[in-house]
């Protein structure tokens, strides 16, 4: 290893570390602190003096401690063996912490993030003598039955490829090709370095224009998210921000997912280590793990390695882009994230703006959402990246700075709100204080699905919501007894959908995940309850006469009765549906 | 091998120096010193030769800023001299401390001497994710609000949010005495870590283990109300370095019971003020998410490993403010919380669990079939959507008055007391088995037409509506 002594400790105060440096220490650089080598990065130098932000608990240290230096920016390791690991903060390989250290983590234990042993069969896709630019793929390596590894060229090469590897197994650092670079040869390993804080370079955004299918209705319906876009989900303690981070990461059709568990529960990291590798994904019929890479720095794990951890997950999140994939990355908690910001700055003792966190927060959060986007990638490839981050607001009030920052930079917003957790409507998606800017977008691609009708049905289902809202106020002051049926049905319809529609049960095996045929279906099903009643009602039908029809009992239990793929079902419910509305009405008259 | 600069600290630490620099609150600050680590137990022996202990929070070239746990009320500076140990506090852990009590540093207060076992550092460690062992077997409590709605299970966290007046204490004593895995008999040890609480509410939990008989398997960590506040900063992490050791190396099941969290946070707010810290909300600091995490995940099973550490802490809302930064941040990370409601507690409901804010997050897991009963989650489920039903016609009659209301919403009245009167209401010495909360679950909910019973299947509805 290339290190040299780059400074000596001053100061310690919690995890900044105050050092003396010398001439040869760079901003960002990747440094070890002290006899036990903990691992931090420079983060700010003015003059002799570089603060450390160290990325492990720093007790014990000492003043007069070395710092050694490695001249390099914190980075992480990109090639084979990422799917279905889980690293800390600073990619640290868990697993391998635990079987060198045990069940606890202690400090100054180092592994490298991929595996140096295992071998990999790599079958290489360009012949020697070709040019090679940045991203090129080079060769390919089976690296789950889901995922075929795209072995790229890093982004900065450029020259001619001069040697590459046959056919054949190898470990992550041996040579798979040599590049001549302007005269000099440039060695490849199978996999790279890639510095964290830095965005891989790609060829251009492109325009959204296809959903991020999550199987949640609330969201695929009302407030859909684009594949490349980026969301927050803010919501008060125990309103359902994990479980719909769960549940998106389960079900949603990204190619691979990238969850980062930023300052939360170890028992939140536990349940989808034990859960994944059982769950089946449905399109590709393998294990969810095969497509997954968890980041887990836990809220009792060092704060500078909170910090490090978003970044370390997108960047993990654009190497699989630059492959061509769609990736969704859920960041739970953002919150968790700013405030591990809040604590290193208040430790450098910079000045702070709003609620102590430091004034360049909102650039922080820009350039992490910015990450997100479709792109047309080095090998040219149309390939994404959506972002969805969890909001934590102190009191669940979302007039604080992150919330309030956060949502400059998204296009999507899932207010989660505390009264329909606490009457356990879940997901507790809001459906008033919530929006997607990219109905517009995707638009076309859902009415494809939906026969031309999501749009309208869509705007129409929110009105009927709006229109309930509005009524909700005077029922609150006088009881819904003296609203005409007219209106009454307004109230009702609403119910059903808030029912059969937005509560969607993520433990219940049929419901969990809700395909967007069948949501489609189901939503005509309630407009036309709406429809044919109001309609009804207008010709001289009492509302009393529809409420107690039995298909009403079918459409409540169709979202745990009816299968996704069970079309003939849905229509049976809406042909029973029509014809006892018809049946009620001459029976009337 | 110590490498040079290591074993020069260690001849240093053995030195001792005379007079410190500044005393401000529970604050000393020590400069012309050799280096020492940050974080570190440092010995302030004072004027009468008496030994109070501190830890480093800020070192610097031949300086120091510690705080002071016992408090530095007598000191002078002049006369003062300081010890650096080189190491972090520790406690001393054996099967012996079972039974035994001690201060909130972990010093015997029972006339009897220190244990004699390995030291263990007070902080911990914080547990590899991947070593987890998913909390899922279910602790029945014998109270029917926390059994069939927010059930607990072992190795879970999950906190008793309450205010003052309420009856925390009762509840967690009754805990302490009925909790049980049905169909073991191991009964659980109890780690008890009082923090600024009165003698006489420490008094009456000890009682209460006494009378159950379960003193031998209690271990008590006392920093009471008239102990130095920062004291209490400790409390916690020695009572959890207990059972740490009870549970992972001697395989036991550790309940632990940490009352009271908001006084815990006071005396971290009093050193982050005193050191002119930026606060974040209300004065509290930034950082009080970090450290409570450092508390609370200290829960949990270890895959492996035959024991657990199931908490049970207090948390006090003050002005019963459920969005007070000490309880909010507890709930960002406890897996749930058991609340207390003062409305109830005036309607004389005891225990007055709040019915809607109350939750918990590792239910799921623990119930269901071949655990409780196959009808637990959606009944569950059931009662707490009619509930919330209940709490918005209540606020409507108190408009229009009972007798306007339609028959439907007088129905939901009438099971809202029956719900509050029979199922959430129970004795301190009431011990229901599951079934019998789940029966009684579905009695109360049978007020209801099953038209109403949207969670419910048509299987359930015909095999416990209206039992
Ligand atoms: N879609 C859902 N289906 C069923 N239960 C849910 C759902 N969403 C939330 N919950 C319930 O709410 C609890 C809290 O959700 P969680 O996502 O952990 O909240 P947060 O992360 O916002 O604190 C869960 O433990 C679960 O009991
Ligand atoms: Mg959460």
């Amino acid at each position: 290893m290339n290190e040299w002594t780059v400074g000596t400790v001053r100061r310690v105060a919690g995890p900044v570390v105050e050092t003396t440096c010398t001439g040869d220490a760079q901003m960002l650089e990747l440094v070890y602190v002290g006899d036990h080598r903990l691992i931090g990065e420079i983060v700010r130098i003015r003059q002799h003096t570089a603060w450390v932000q160290v990325y492990e608990d720093t007790t014990g240290l000492r003043p007069g401690a070395p710092v050694y230096g490695s001249g390099e920016p914190l980075s992480v390791e990109l090639g084979p063996g990422l799917i279905g690991a889980i690293y800390d903060g600073v990619q640290r390989p868990l697993d391998t912490l635990r079987k060198k250290a045990g069940d606890f983590i202690s400090r100054g234990i180092d592994a490298p993030a991929l595996d140096r042993q295992r071998k990999w069969h790599f079958v290489p896709a360009l012949k020697a003598r070709c040019p090679v630019t940045g991203g090129m793929v080079l060769g390919h390596v089976r690296e789950t039955d889901a995922i075929l590894h795209k072995v790229m060229a890093p982004p900065t090469i450029a020259g001619d490829l001069y040697m590459i590897a046959e056919e054949g197994d190898y470990r992550v650092e041996e040579i798979i090709a040599t590049v001549h670079n302007h005269g000099h040869p440039v060695e490849l390993p199978l996999f790279h370095q890639w510095p964290v804080r830095k965005s891989r370079p790609h060829a251009g955004h492109l325009h959204l224009a296809r959903p991020l299918i999550t199987g949640q209705r609330v969201i695929d319906t009302l407030f859909p998210v684009a594949r490349g876009g980026v969301v927050v989900v803010p919501g008060g303690f125990g309103t359902g921000k994990t479980m719909i981070q769960h549940a998106l990461a389960k079900w949603c059709d990204a190619d691979i997912v990238v969850y980062i568990g930023c300052g939360e529960r170890g028992n939140e990291m536990t349940e989808v280590l034990t859960e994944f590798p059982k769950l089946i994904d449905p399109r590709t019929e393998r294990p969810l793990m095969d497509r997954t890479i968890l980041i887990a720095n836990t809220s009792n794990m060092p704060v500078a390695a909170r910090e490090a951890s978003i970044y370390t997950g997108i960047t993990i999140a654009e190497y699989f882009r630059d492959m061509g994939y769609d990736v969704a990355v859920m960041a739970d908690s953002t919150s968790r994230w700013a405030e591990a910001l809040r604590e290193l700055s208040g430790r450098m003792e910079e000045m702070p703006a709003e609620e102590g966190f430091p004034a360049y927060l909102p650039t922080r959060l820009a350039e992490f959402y910015e990450r997100a986007g479709m792109v047309k990638t080095l090998a040219g490839d149309e390939a994404s990246i959506t972002t969805i981050g969890a909001v934590s607001p102190p009191g669940g009030d979302f007039s604080e700075p992150v919330t309030r920052q956060t949502k400059r930079f998204i296009r999507t917003f899932w207010a989660l709100d505390k009264q329909l957790a606490n009457s356990r409507h879940y997901p507790a998606i809001n459906w008033l204080d919530s929006y997607s800017e990219y109905v517009d977008d995707i638009a076309e691609w859902w009415d494809a699905t939906a026969k031309g009708e999501w749009k309208a049905r869509r705007a129409a289902i929110l009105s009927i919501m709006q229109r309930e809202a509005k009524l909700e106020r005077v029922v609150k002051l006088v009881g819904a007894d003296v609203l005409p049926d007219s209106q009454r049905v307004v109230l009702e319809a609403a119910a059903m959908f808030k029912n059969a529609f937005l509560q969607q049960n993520s433990y219940d095996k049929m419901d969990a995940f809700c395909s967007a045929e069948k949501q489609s279906k189901m939503l005509e099903i309630i407009l036309t309850y709406f429809d044919l009643v109001s309609e009804a009602i207008n010709r001289g039908a009492l509302l009393a006469d529809f409420s107690k029809i039995e298909v009403v009992r079918d459409i409540m239990q169709m979202k745990f009765e009816c299968g996704n793929e069970d079309a003939a079902k849905l229509d049976a419910i809406l042909a029973k549906l029509k014809a006892s509305v018809q049946e009620r009405q001459h029976a009337h008259a | 091998m110590l490498t040079p600069n290591q074993t020069d600290n260690a001849l240093l630490d053995r030195r001792e120096y005379i007079g410190v620099d500044e005393v401000a609150g529970p604050i000393l600050a020590i400069s012309g010193i050799h280096n020492v680590g940050y974080n570190e137990l440092i010995e302030i022996v004072d004027a009468g030769e008496n030994v109070r202990l501190g830890m480093t929070l800020d070192v610097s070239e031949g300086a120091a800023v510690a705080q002071v746990f016992e408090g530095t009320s007598g000191l002078r500076p002049g006369a003062t001299r300081v010890r650096f140990r080189g190491e972090p506090l520790t406690i001393a852990v054996a099967p012996e401390i079972l039974g035994r009590a001690f201060d909130g540093l972990g010093r015997p207060i029972d006339n009897c001497p220190p244990p004699a076992g390995a030291f263990r550092d007070v902080n911990g460690l914080p547990v590899n994710p991947t070593a987890r062992d998913y909390p899922r077997k279910f602790i029945q409590t014998g109270i029917s609000a926390i059994d069939g709605m927010n059930t607990l299970v072992r190795g879970q966290k999950l906190p008793i949010f309450s205010g003052s007046g309420l009856p925390h204490r009762q509840i967690v004593a009754q805990i302490t005495r009925q909790a049980k895995i049905v169909g073991e008999d191991r009964p659980f040890a109890v780690v008890f870590a009082g923090m600024g609480i009165k003698h006489d509410e420490a008094m009456y939990y000890l009682r209460n283990f006494e009378e159950s008989g379960a003193m031998e398997r209690v271990v008590a960590f006392l920093s009471l109300a008239d102990a130095p506040s920062v004291e209490r900063l400790i409390t916690p992490r020695a009572a959890l370095t207990a059972a740490e050791y009870l549970a992972f190396d001697l395989g036991m099941h550790v309940l632990v019971v940490l009352t009271d969290m908001t006084n815990y946070c006071e005396a971290l707010r009093e050193i982050s003020t005193q050191r002119q810290e930026i606060p974040s909300r209300k004065g509290y600091p930034g950082y009080l998410y970090s450290d409570l995490a450092s508390i609370y995940e200290r829960a949990g099973m270890i895959i492996g490993r035959e024991g657990s550490i199931t908490q049970v802490p207090v948390v006090s809302m003050p002005n019963d403010d459920i969005s007070h930064p000490v309880p909010d941040l507890s709930g960002y990370i406890t897996e749930g919380q058991i609340v207390l409601e003062r409305d109830l507690d005036q309607r004389g409901i005891y225990p007055p669990i709040a019915g809607l804010p109350s939750l918990s997050r590792l239910m799921k897991d623990g119930i269901g079939p071949g655990m409780t009963r196959e009808d637990h989650a959606h009944l569950a489920s059931q009662l707490f959507a009619a509930y919330a039903q209940v709490k918005r016609i209540r606020a409507l009659a108190s408009v229009i008055g009972e007798e306007e209301l339609p028959e439907l919403d007088r129905k939901y009245l009438a099971f809202g007391e029956a719900f509050e009167g029979q199922y959430l209401s129970q004795a301190q010495d009431e011990d229901r088995s599951i079934a019998q909360t789940l029966d009684l679950g579905w009695r109360v909910l049978s007020t209801l037409p099953r038209e109403e019973l949207h969670r419910i299947t048509e299987e359930e509805i015909r095999k416990f509506y209206g039992k």
